[in-house]
């Protein structure tokens, strides 16, 4: 899995391209802790390049989220493809995300 | 397309979770099963495997071993992955749903691995025999 990483402003987005899984999960955990902070009021996950999640990705999600609700910040996921979005329907994620 | 059948033994180690997940990918490819099937097979195996790795055997360094049957038309085929191990014993399928109702602020973190493969996959089951964990799991296409 690659993260690359775009700042503008108050805003910041991070794009995932290959597998979110428990090997690569580590990753993206320790760039969004050092990347979340007080400076970042709109954080972007863009999912586009994803097409692999396991429950270690979509832990290191929802730890963005409730990131992202401490700082009184927004977290858009973006251009989720329908496999993953199917991951995130079962295991009621669709409804804590907000998509764009 | 055919009958296959394949067994790897690796160490139960996250090291070795690409190799497990390599192996299935690729017999299931080569059967013909659509990437959309593959995919939510592969993210089954990862949770139970790594659920292996993590916790059957304690600090101490044991083996697992992953068994793949496939039989496959050109209409469609059935996968049947059983994953083994001499660990403690312990049946994954008696741990309580999570509530996916919760808000992102209310979940704990954690907790759906088991749950996402009760929904990916056609059957799954769990025995405690001669001393083996034995976790089988059926997907169709």
């Amino acid at each position: 899995m690659d993260i690359t990483k775009k700042e503008q402003g108050n805003e910041l987005v991070m794009a995932i391209s290959g597998r979110l899984d428990t090997n690569s999960a580590p990753a993206l955990i320790e760039a969004i802790e050092e990347s979340l902070d007080d400076g970042v009021e709109r954080f972007i996950l863009d999912m586009e390049e994803c097409d692999y999640v396991a429950s270690s990705g979509l832990r290191a999600i929802l730890g963005a989220q409730k990131k992202m609700n401490s700082l009184h910040g927004t977290m858009i996921v973006k251009n989720v493809v329908g496999d993953v979005m199917e991951v995130f329907e079962m295991t009621g994620f669709a409804d804590i995300l907000t998509f764009e | 397309m055919g009958d296959y059948s394949k067994e790897i033994e690796v160490d139960a180690t996250l090291d070795n979770l690409d190799t497990v997940i390599g192996f299935v990918e690729e017999a299931l490819g080569e059967a013909g099963c659509p990437m959309k099937i593959i995919m939510k097979v592969l993210v089954s195996l990862e949770e139970v495997y790594v659920n292996v790795a993590n916790y059957a055997y304690g600090n101490e360094l044991g083996k697992c071993w992953v068994s793949l049957d496939i039989n496959s038309t050109e209409a469609g085929g059935m996968a049947r992955i059983k994953v083994r191990d001499k660990g403690q014993a312990f049946n994954p399928m008696e741990k309580e749903n999570p509530d996916i109702t919760l808000s992102a602020d209310e979940r704990p973190i954690g907790g759906l691995g088991i749950f996402m493969v009760k929904n990916i996959v056609d059957s799954i089951e769990y025995e405690y025999l001669s001393g083996e964990n034995v976790l089988t799991m059926e997907k169709q296409w």
